[in-house]
C-alpha cells in the first residue's frame, strides 16, 4: 500500500512539475536568466564560432533578439549545439527553449511533432553543388551520379522527389552529419553534395578550393527557414514569433540599431506604437513596453543581421533575393504591430 | 523429538509468515509487481506526456510512404515503399555485414590463433604484434581509418581500376558482374544440393568402414570432384542458360553488375579485423588448454600435425573456445551499428537515423530497434549455446 501511495504520489507530482514546465517558459527562461538557444553551430553565416570564439550567424543573432527583447541584454543567451537528429527531441524534451538551427518549416514537423515554427528568417531552397571538372552546367545532367547529402533532413527527401519527378536515378550516399558529407564529398566519393543553397555557399568556403566547385542554378525545393519552439505555451510562441516580426518590422520602418535613440522622437505614429513610447504593448507578451526597442538597439534590424552575416560582403556573399522586403520585391513580410 | 511435529504444526497454524519460504515467495512477488507498477507507470507517464506534448504515438506510420532513398537495398525498396520496408532494409544490411563479419573473423581468428603458437619466431611474433596493435585501438577509430585508407587512394569511375573487363574498382565501390539466371537453371542448384547430399553420404560411409576395417577412403576429395563436377554438368546439359551482367561505364557510375559499396567494404573489413584478434586469443587459450600428452599421444599413434589438430586439438579446444567465442559474435553485430559514421545504411543509420528524423517517431523506433539487437543476439546465443552442448557432451 505504501509502495503505491508513494508511487500515486510521485505521479502526481510528476505531472503537476511536467505541467509547471509547459506552461511558463517565460518565468523559466526569466528564473534561470537565460535564453537556451539550439543552433547547429557548424554552419557560417547562420552559426558558428568566430576566430575569437563569439558565437556569430543569423540563427545566433536570432537568439540574441530573443535575450535582448527580455531581460534588455543580449548576452543573456545560450547557444547549445544539437546535431540535426536530436534537435526536435530537445527541443521537446525541454532543453532548449527554442531551435534556431536553420530548420525547414514543413507541415509534419509542424503537426505531428509537438513543435511549433513561428515563421520564416531565411527562405531557401535546395541546391547541387558539383566539381567544376565534371563539366556539369545543370541538375538535369545528373542521371546516375552519386549525391551525398545529411540523414534526416529534407533535403533527402526532396532529392528523391526530384529525381523521381525527372525520370532520372542517383544513388544516394547518407552521412549523420553535414560536415563528414562535405568532407566525402571533396574526396570523391560522391559527385554532387546537396543541401539548401545558403548551406551550400556556407560549405562551399569551407572546402580546398572553393573555386574549383559550381552551385548549379536549379533551385529543387522549398526551404523556409525559421526558428521553432515547443508546442503548447503560446505566450512563449507569441514573444519568439513577434521578436521576428519586429527585427522585419523595424527595417520597413527604417528603424536600426544606429538611429533607433533618434527615432524615440519620431512622429510616425507605427513608429511610435513600434518603440512603446505611447502604449505598452509588451505587456500582452508579459514583457516590458520597449521590448522592441531593446531588440533594436542591441541586435540591429534584420536587414542589418543579414549584412552581417549572410549578405554580399560576407564569405557566403548571397544576394537579398527573396529574403528582401515585400516593398522590395522580397517575400519578408510581417504583420503590423498595433 | 517427539514435540517437534506438533511444535511445528502450531507455528504454522499461528503465523504463516514466519515461514522462510512464505515470507520469500512473498517478498518475491513484492517485488515483482512494484516492478511491474513502475513499468506499466513509466509507460503511462511516456504516452501521457506525449499526448500532452502534442507528439503523434503509434506504429501506423511503419505503413506510411517513406519518401527517401537508400544506398544498399538487399530487397527491391524506392522512396514509395514504407517505413516497414526501410526497416527490413537496414535490418538485411545489418545482418549482412555482421554474417560477412563472423565468417570472416572466425577464419582470420583461427589462423592467428594458430600461428600465434608457431614454433617460427617470426610468425609468432607477428601475429602477437597483430593482434596487440589491432585490439588495442578503439574500433571507431579504425572504421574510419579503412574507410578513408580505401577512399582516398582509389580513382574517380572513369579512371576505375579494370579487372580483366569484368571488375572495376573505384571510389564508388567495387563493380562486380551480376549473374542472369535463364531457362532450366534451377537444375545446376539442385545438381549442387544432391552433389552435397552425396558427398556427406560418402563421407559416412567412409568412415565407417574405416572404423571398422581399417581401410581409409579418400572421401574429401571424391567429394570435392563431385561438387564441382556435377553442377557443371548440369549446367553443360542445360546448355549453360546463365550469363553474365558486366558493369559498364555510362555517365557518372557504372550501370549493370552489383556495386559492393566502399562503406560495406570498410565496415566489414574492420569488424574483421578487429574481432579476430580477439578471437585468435580465445583460440589460443583452447589450444594451450589442451593438455601436451593428447599430442604427444597422437604423434605417438603417427598422426601427422595437421591431423593432430583436426581430429584430436581444435575438438577438446572448442569447450574452451566456444562460450567466449558467443560473445564475440555478438559483440561483432553491436558493434557493426558503427556503420552510422561512415554511411552504411544499416539499422540504426536507416531506422534509427533517417527514418527517426522523418517519421518523428522517436520512442517508437528506438524501441523496435532495441528490441531487434535483443531479437538478433538472443538468437545467436541460442544457436552458439546449442553448439557449446553439443560439443561438451560428445567430449565426455
Amino acid at each position: 500500500m505504501k509502495g503505491i501511495r508513494t508511487l500515486a504520489m510521485a505521479s502526481a507530482m510528476t505531472a503537476l512539475l511536467v505541467g509547471g514546465a509547459v506552461a511558463g517558459t517565460l518565468d523559466t527562461v526569466k528564473e534561470k536568466g537565460y535564453v537556451n538557444t539550439g543552433v547547429s553551430g557548424k554552419v557560417i553565416g547562420f552559426s558558428s564560432p568566430d576566430a575569437k570564439g563569439e558565437w556569430t550567424g543569423l540563427d545566433v543573432e536570432f537568439g540574441r533578439a530573443v535575450a535582448a527583447a527580455i531581460f534588455n541584454d543580449p548576452t543573456k543567451v545560450r547557444f547549445t549545439p544539437v546535431a540535426f537528429k536530436e534537435a526536435f527531441t530537445a527541443l521537446q524534451s525541454g532543453e532548449i527553449d527554442i531551435l534556431a538551427r536553420n530548420t525547414t518549416w514543413t507541415y509534419q514537423r509542424d503537426t505531428k511533432l509537438g513543435l511549433e515554427f513561428v515563421g520564416t528568417i531565411f527562405y531557401d531552397g535546395q541546391g547541387f553543388m558539383v566539381k567544376k571538372s565534371l563539366g556539369v552546367k545543370s541538375a538535369a545532367e545528373l542521371n546516375g551520379a552519386s549525391v551525398c547529402t545529411q540523414a534526416g533532413t529534407t533535403t533527402e527527401l526532396n532529392v528523391s522527389d526530384y529525381f523521381v519527378s525527372k525520370g532520372m536515378t542517383y544513388k544516394p550516399v547518407v552521412y549523420e552529419s553535414a560536415d563528414e558529407a562535405t568532407v566525402i564529398y571533396d574526396s570523391g566519393r560522391c559527385d554532387v553534395y546537396t543541401t539548401d543553397t545558403s548551406g551550400l555557399a556556407a560549405r562551399r568556403s569551407t572546402l580546398g578550393n572553393p573555386k574549383d566547385h559550381l552551385i548549379l542554378p536549379e533551385i529543387i525545393s522549398k526551404e523556409p527557414l525559421g526558428p521553432a519552439v515547443r508546442q503548447g505555451d503560446q505566450q512563449w510562441s507569441d514573444i519568439v514569433r513577434w521578436v521576428l516580426f519586429a527585427l522585419i518590422n523595424a527595417e520597413e520602418l527604417g528603424i536600426t540599431s544606429k538611429n533607433v535613440d533618434e527615432m524615440m522622437k519620431s512622429t510616425n505614429p507605427a513608429i511610435q506604437r513600434f518603440l512603446g513610447i505611447d502604449a505598452n504593448y509588451g505587456e500582452y507578451m508579459g514583457l516590458t513596453a520597449d521590448w522592441a526597442y531593446r531588440i533594436i538597439k542591441h541586435v540591429g534590424n534584420y536587414g542589418e543581421m543579414y549584412e552581417r552575416n549572410v549578405g554580399p560582403a560576407t564569405s557566403l556573399g548571397l544576394e537579398r533575393g527573396v529574403n528582401a522586403l515585400w516593398t522590395k520585391g522580397g517575400l519578408m513580410y510581417a504583420p503590423p504591430i498595433r | 523429538m517427539a514435540k517437534r511435529p506438533r511444535d511445528e504444526q502450531t507455528t504454522w497454524k499461528s503465523s504463516r509468515l514466519n515461514d522462510p519460504r512464505i515470507r520469500g515467495w512473498l517478498a518475491q512477488a513484492a517485488v515483482l509487481a512494484i516492478l511491474i507498477a513502475a513499468i506499466v507507470y513509466g509507460i503511462y507517464n511516456v504516452s501521457h506526456n506525449l499526448t500532452k506534448a502534442g507528439i503523434t504515438t503509434g506504429f501506423t506510420f511503419l505503413g506510411h510512404p517513406a519518401g527517401f532513398d537508400i544506398s544498399q537495398t538487399l530487397i527491391p525498396y524506392s522512396s514509395r515503399s514504407t517505413y516497414a520496408d526501410a526497416f527490413v532494409i537496414g535490418l538485411l544490411n545489418t545482418l549482412l555485414v555482421s554474417f560477412l563479419g563472423m565468417v570472416s573473423a572466425t577464419f582470420l581468428g583461427f589462423f592467428l590463433g594458430v600461428i600465434r603458437l608457431s614454433p617460427n619466431w617470426i610468425v609468432a611474433k607477428m601475429a602477437e604484434a597483430y593482434t596487440e596493435v589491432i585490439r588495442n585501438i578503439p574500433l571507431l577509430l579504425q572504421v574510419l581509418f579503412w574507410y578513408l585508407a580505401i577512399l582516398s587512394p582509389l580513382p574517380g569511375p572513369r579512371a576505375a581500376l579494370n579487372l580483366g573487363d569484368a571488375f572495376f574498382l573505384c571510389n564508388r565501390g567495387l563493380q562486380i558482374p551480376r549473374p542472369v539466371f535463364g531457362e532450366n537453371f534451377a537444375a545446376t542448384p539442385l545438381a549442387l544440393l544432391a552433389a552435397i547430399v552425396l558427398a556427406v553420404v560418402i563421407s559416412r560411409w567412409a568412415r565407417r568402414r574405416q572404423l571398422k576395417t581399417g581401410r581409409p577412403f579418400p572421401s574429401l576429395s571424391c567429394g570435392l570432384a563431385l561438387i564441382v563436377a556435377m553442377p557443371l554438368i548440369a549446367l553443360a546439359a542445360t546448355g549453360f542458360p546463365l550469363h553474365w551482367e558486366v558493369p559498364e561505364l555510362s555517365g557518372f557510375n557504372f550501370k549493370g553488375g552489383i556495386t559492393v559499396l566502399p562503406e560495406l567494404i570498410a565496415l566489414w573489413l574492420s569488424l574483421t579485423l578487429y574481432t579476430a584478434t580477439f578471437i585468435g586469443e580465445y583460440v589460443r587459450s583452447g589450444i594451450l588448454a589442451v593438455d601436451k600428452g593428447q599430442r604427444e599421444a597422437a604423434y605417438a599413434l603417427g598422426h601427422r600435425p595437421w591431423m593432430t589438430y583436426r581430429l584430436i586439438i581444435i575438438p577438446q579446444a572448442m569447450r574452451v573456445v566456444t562460450p567466449p567465442l558467443i560473445s564475440q559474435y555478438l559483440t561483432l553485430v553491436k558493434n557493426s551499428s558503427l556503420a552510422v559514421v561512415i554511411g552504411y545504411p544499416d539499422l540504426i543509420h536507416v531506422f534509427a537515423g533517417t527514418a527517426l528524423n522523418q517519421s518523428g517517431q522517436a520512442v517508437e523506433i528506438i524501441s523496435i530497434t532495441m528490441a531487434v539487437y535483443l531479437f538478433i543476439s538472443l538468437v545467436i546465443s541460442l544457436v552458439m549455446n546449442w553448439y557449446n552442448k553439443h560439443y561438451a557432451l560428445r567430449g565426455q
